[in-house]
């Protein structure tokens, strides 16, 4: 909301010299954000003078008609003498009173004005439009000041336009809707700065009286529960909107359409109420305030044909046929509180004006505004609540307004159907916002500052007999407050939000600062410590982390070769995705993540090693919308659990993906190039970095989506898969359009188990027995079963074996190769002999002989 | 045949006199002389140890004169094995006194010779990195746990009910319109699935609440959804911390304790926090609160910091805590916009896009 300063000075009696940092600190002390304020005291400097327009000589022989002027500036220029100026314009005459800068001075833009010779003459100054001064759009000509003013030549020019003014634009949170105009501002500027506040709400205002300005049936007083109307007839339709209200206006962000339309959006910035204007000759019977009925249409101001439904409130013209709703429901002619009609809005030779101000169901005016996409600076007031006070106040305020500036005789009938129920007294116990906030108030400071805000303070009130449910029990027998807010304050609903006004007025400031103590707690669960662990664990083998964007395309997953049944083709699918390309959530971390490796690829990267570590989704089968839970009550655990059941999986996964390098060439020598067993180590750097031990460890050969068939490998614990890495497939890889060779490891994090205790090993003093083995056979047989038979057979004794040659070559077979092992042995009460060396080692022999047929190489 | 000085040797000539003529004072001091000077003529060590057996060896002159002392009349040995002792610890001496030179020599040659580079890059493994965010995160949950507080985490999809109903924002609260949430799609046959992708890390002081009993002191990181596009200053996944507290007698001012805390933990004793009135559904009273960041890349200045309040008695009572014993206060911050004013990044799209430069800089986070 923007509004001049000089608006609020009409309310409030604010200081002449109040500088505006005061100002500002004064509505952020209050919580009213302010976005800027503007002081357009400033934005013009040096002399800007009145002057009267003496001479005119019309210079010729130009490419545009040019005047020489002789301006009398009183004796701002010093001398006293006409001041020549040479201008453009042609929209006055001599003896027209206009605004002038003299040299020296400086407009909007650092434009500074000085004297030179021009068009053959001398200029010694500038006769200023509107625009130049910075106070609107209007370049058509220069300012010609009204007959009326008072101001002289040679007096300052500032003040006669308005630029003696400060505008301050506010950002008004929704729960301060009575914020929301100039007499919400005042009133909050007033407590602020200790001012008294005269309120433009409580000015007297004719009552309703028997006979209606119009017949209006209201039929729900849910949605409507005050309607009040009054008539003017005879308005001047040619009469304009003054030049201050239109000023006012344009700084709130309003355009100015007629003088009616005009007043009742002055009305609504000044007090708060929204109102419409109806033409009374364009309406043909009574009105007729209801629920639309499905289907039914009515065309808005902005020119949109609106289906309503059954929960939007319209007023409707009840002369009008309909063939939707029923005998005498009429046709709506306005989208009630939110946009007025086409059909039946004050046009240009409007001269019977009836005025309406009502008032609506917040909730109702919201949800329309929502449906209808149509958030009106009526419905922003509505939704945040208006005082139903204030309708018969907004109309005389706007009669007065129409008969004085555009003639016109106001109804003695004034129709005010009034179905506001009184404001909830709430119970405070007087020493709540003490022990709320900290500081010591006593009742009567809280007695004062709630009445401050426009609340009824009862104290001692009965407590039993308003609502035992907010009575604070824990108070003691403590003074007890009633508390009736202001109509204006329909926020204030529970001891909370007084304990609120209370701190706010008193001020934040105010609150001391006190460190409570909390118990002693338990520190990082293992699952957060372990994904610190697997964090940092990427980040030294030198992977750099990302956080990628969960949103992906449906076409992912057949880029990714997902089989027709894979449980990661089932996503979770937003209902308004930022871009409809990609409405899904990941089901799985390599699609965003290869994203990123290839913008960083586009961006010049070559050698490339990423990870992620972060939530994938898979929505929950079967299941409907979670049940209904109220907020009146702790929803039961079986209400919570079938709640909870519906949202999806969102296990926390991490992902590596890995492209050029991973060794870069140097001047040591050959770089090398990252590949499957890259993305398979990173798989067990995770598992490492989880304390899991080696022997509950293995990493099996598996086909596996998006993976390479032959070079892909399964992951598992304790038998159980959690992830998979190696090479990308290559059809993968080229749908995707990713370097050949790229690779990547994906695993389940919350599938791991907690990292067992460890059981220290017994560490011997004895020499160790080493024995390498050659084994020769098919290449078929996986390294890792070879070593697990190794390590069966080898027994107790066995203390490390280690893989540290594969061979291949056409004197071992076709098909064959050998794997070296160096196997290390060692018993822990003696040295070895190397008979017992020899017999350990033949026996793990045997065991990959007997299971795979392996033969000693050289034996 | 030299003159003998040596009286008694004149009754041993019977033996060669040319073996005898060794023992002679002068031959075994020529033989020193010899000696020395062929050491001194080494100029490394293996060259030194070729001389040894020439001049030490059992060929050598003090050798063969040692032999010769036998021959001697008893009288005379024992002068004539002390001259040639002499002579030989002479030699030997001079022999180790060149070899300690010449070893020392060469290892001073092995160093000069063996000198490299040391300024050539050996970055053969690139280096990694942790996101800025994670590690912020990170550093303010620490912070917390070293007050006491747990780290609480939930869903990033959420229901309704835990990210607005029981916060205190109902279906048609305008509150419910400021946050730009994404809707999940209902299921066939629903209208509406009632899960969002939670719009702020709140939800979690719900699910907190349902789960544990006060007193309640944690801390909640985590990522958020709003439906904003892209660009420097807006992201449709952003982070946030915030922290709860539920206890006894919880008053505003232990807020304002905390947060001061906070502050100065994060940017050092001298930091100052200011706060003013604010509104959120789920607090009340609530506040925003500013921290005075001195480093700021555009001068010092104060800088938004994040939201706080009082948990709205509504809110516990929905989580069932009886707000007539119990009170708590809640706050929270963006970490991507603390990122952005600690480490001066301008654009929101640095931290999203997963440029490795841009990480990099901020190496494995401590």
């Amino acid at each position: 909301m923007r509004v001049s300063v000089s608006w609020l000075r009409e309310y409030v009696d604010l200081p002449v010299d109040l500088p505006t940092e005061d100002l500002e600190q004064a509505l952020v002390d209050l919580g009213i954000e302010v976005e800027s304020v503007v002081d357009l005291r400033r934005t013009v400097t040096g002399p800007l003078v009145v002057g009267e327009v003496r001479e005119i000589e019309e210079l010729t022989g130009f490419k545009k008609p040019i005047r020489h002027c002789l301006v009398d500036v009183g004796t701002a220029n010093g001398t006293g003498e006409l001041q020549q100026i040479v201008c453009g314009a042609r929209n006055f005459a001599p003896g027209d009173r206009v605004v002038v800068i003299l040299p020296g001075g400086v407009l909007p833009g650092d434009f500074t004005i000085g004297a030179r010779k021009t068009y053959g003459r001398m200029s010694a100054g500038m006769i200023c439009s509107a625009q130049e001064l910075g106070l609107g759009d209007d370049h058509s000509g220069i300012i010609v000041l009204p007959p009326d003013t008072a101001a002289r030549p040679g007096d300052d020019a500032r003040p006669v336009v308005g630029l003696d003014d400060v505008v301050v634009e506010l950002e008004i949170t929704p729960d301060r809707g009575y914020a929301l105009s100039v007499r919400g501002i005042a009133r909050e500027l007033a407590y602020a700065l200790g001012l008294s506040f005269r309120d433009p709400g409580l000015v007297p205002a004719p009552a309703g009286t028997d006979e209606p300005a119009y017949p209006v049936q209201l039929r729900d007083t849910v949605g409507c529960d005050r309607f009040a109307t009054r008539m003017v007839r005879g308005v001047d339709p040619t009469a304009t909107t003054p030049g201050w209200m239109r000023q006012r206006l344009t700084v709130a962000g309003i355009r100015s359409i007629s003088l009616p339309v005009d007043i009742t959006n002055y009305v609504m910035l000044e007090l708060g109420q929204p109102m419409h204007a109806f033409d009374a000759d364009r309406i043909t019977g009574p009105l007729v305030v209801r629920r639309a009925e499905a289907g039914e249409k009515v065309t808005t101001l902005d020119g949109v044909v609106r289906a309503l439904t059954a929960e939007d409130m319209v007023i409707c013209d009840a002369g009008l046929p309909n063939s939707l709703a029923g005998e005498g429901d009429g046709v709506p002619i306005s989208l009630a509180a939110v946009m007025g009609g086409e059909t039946s809005e004050v046009v240009g030779g409007t001269t019977n004006v009836l005025l309406e101000a009502a008032h609506w169901d917040p909730v109702m005016v919201g949800r329309t505004a929502r449906r209808h996409k149509l958030f009106s600076e009526a419905a922003k007031r509505w939704e945040r609540g208006v005082d139903p006070a204030l309708p018969l106040v907004a109309l005389q305020r706007a009669v007065e307004l129409l008969t004085t500036h555009g003639g016109g005789e106001a109804g003695a009938e004034v129709l005010d159907l009034d179905h506001v129920r009184p404001m909830r007294p709430v119970t405070l116990p007087a020493d709540l916002p003490s022990r709320r906030i900290g500081v010591d108030y006593s009742p009567q400071r809280v007695v004062d500052l709630l009445e401050q805000v426009g609340c009824t303070v009862i104290r001692g009130g009965d407590r039993l007999a308003e609502d035992p449910g907010t009575v604070g029990t824990a108070a003691g027998a403590g003074d007890v407050l009633t508390v009736t807010p202001p109509t204006w304050r329909p926020d204030l609903t529970d001891p909370a939000d007084l304990v609120e006004e209370v701190v706010r007025l008193d001020g934040y400031d105010r609150v001391p600062s006190v460190l409570p103590t909390a118990p002693p707690g338990r520190g990082l669960t293992w699952q957060q410590r372990r994904r610190r662990a697997v964090a940092r664990s990427l980040a030294e083998r030198g992977y750099v982390e990302v956080l990628g964007l969960p949103f992906v395309a449906p076409e992912l997953a057949d880029q990714l070769g997902l089989p027709a049944d894979d449980p990661r083709r089932p996503a979770v699918r937003l209902a308004n995705p930022l871009s409809e390309e990609e409405p899904l959530l990941r089901t799985t971390l390599l699609g965003p993540l290869l994203g990123i490796l290839k913008r960083n690829l586009g961006r010049g990267h070559r050698d490339l090693a990423l990870y992620e570590i972060g939530t994938v989704f898979h929505p929950r089968a079967g299941v409907g919308a979670p049940p209904v839970m109220g907020v009146d009550r702790r929803p039961t655990d079986a209400e919570f659990a079938a709640a909870d059941a519906v949202v999806p999986a969102q296990p926390r996964h991490v992902a590596v993906v890995l492209t050029g390098d991973v060794d870069p060439a140097g001047w040591w020598g050959a770089g090398r190039a990252a590949g499957w067993a890259d993305a398979v180590e990173a798989g067990r750097a995770v598992l490492a970095a989880a304390d899991l031990p080696a022997d509950r460890i293995e990493v099996r050969a598996a086909e596996h989506a998006p993976w390479h068939p032959g070079r892909c490998a399964a992951l598992l614990v304790d038998g159980v898969v959690v992830g998979h890495a190696g090479e990308l497939h290559p059809t993968v890889v080229a749908a995707l359009e990713l370097p050949r060779r790229t690779s990547a490891m994906e695993l389940d994090l919350d599938a791991l188990p907690a990292a067992p205790v460890v059981s220290a090993p017994t560490v011997s003093g004895f020499p160790p027995a080493l024995i390498d083995v050659a084994l020769v056979l098919d290449d078929t047989v996986p390294a890792a079963d070879v070593r697990a038979a190794l390590v069966e057979g080898a027994g107790e004794l066995l203390e490390h074996v280690r893989l540290f040659d594969v061979y291949a070559s056409e004197s071992l077979g076709a098909g064959r190769r050998s794997l070296a092992y160096k196997l290390t042995f060692r018993a822990p009460d003696r040295t070895l002999t190397v008979e017992e060396a020899v017999a350990a080692r033949d026996a793990a022999v045997a065991v990959a002989t007997r299971r795979f047929g392996a033969t000693l190489r050289g034996a | 045949m030299r003159e003998c000085p040596y009286a008694m040797s004149y009754r041993n000539d019977p033996y060669d006199p040319k073996q005898v003529a060794l023992l002679d004072p002068a031959a075994l001091a020529e033989a020193v002389a010899d000696a020395e000077k062929a050491f001194t003529a080494a100029t490394d060590p293996d060259a030194l140890t070729a001389l040894r057996p020439a001049h030490l060896g059992d060929r050598s002159p003090v050798s063969l004169a040692r032999r010769e002392i036998g021959a001697l009349p008893p009288a005379a040995k024992s002068d004539a094995g002390k001259r040639v002792n002499e002579a030989r610890r002479a030699i030997e001496s001079a022999y180790a006194a060149r070899a300690e030179v010449l070893d020392r020599e060469q290892a001073a040659r092995v160093l000069v010779e063996e000198r490299v580079d040391v300024t050539l890059p050996y970055d053969r493994r690139p280096r990694g990195a942790r996101h800025p965010l994670s590690t912020l995160m990170e550093q303010i949950s620490d912070l917390f746990v070293g007050m006491g507080y747990e780290v609480a985490e939930g869903p990033e999809v959420e229901l309704e009910w835990t990210n607005f109903d029981a916060l205190n924002i109902p279906a048609d609260h305008p509150a419910r319109g400021l946050m730009d949430t994404f809707h999940i799609a209902p299921p066939a046959g629903a209208d509406a699935s009632g899960l969002v992708l939670r719009t702020h890390t709140s939800p979690v002081q719900a699910r907190t609440m349902l789960t544990r009993k006060p007193p309640i002191y944690v801390v909640v990181p985590g990522r958020v959804y709003r439906t904003d596009e892209l660009d420097a200053t807006h992201a449709p996944v952003f982070h946030q911390v915030e922290g709860l507290v539920v206890d006894r007698g919880i008053t505003m001012a232990h807020l304002r304790g905390t947060l001061d805390h906070f502050a100065r933990a994060m940017f050092g004793a001298g930091a100052k926090t200011r706060w003013r009135p604010h509104y959120f559904p789920f607090t009340e009273p609530s506040g925003e609160f500013d921290v005075w960041f001195p480093e700021h890349r555009d001068g010092p200045r104060w800088v938004e910091w994040g939201g706080c309040g009082m948990v709205n008695p509504r809110v516990l009572r929905a989580c069932g805590i009886d707000p007539e014993i119990y009170s708590g206060f809640a706050f929270g911050m963006g970490i991507d916009r603390t990122v952005m004013f600690r480490h001066g990044v301008s654009d929101m799209r640095d931290m999203a896009e997963g440029d490795v430069r841009f990480t990099r800089a901020f190496g494995a986070g401590a």
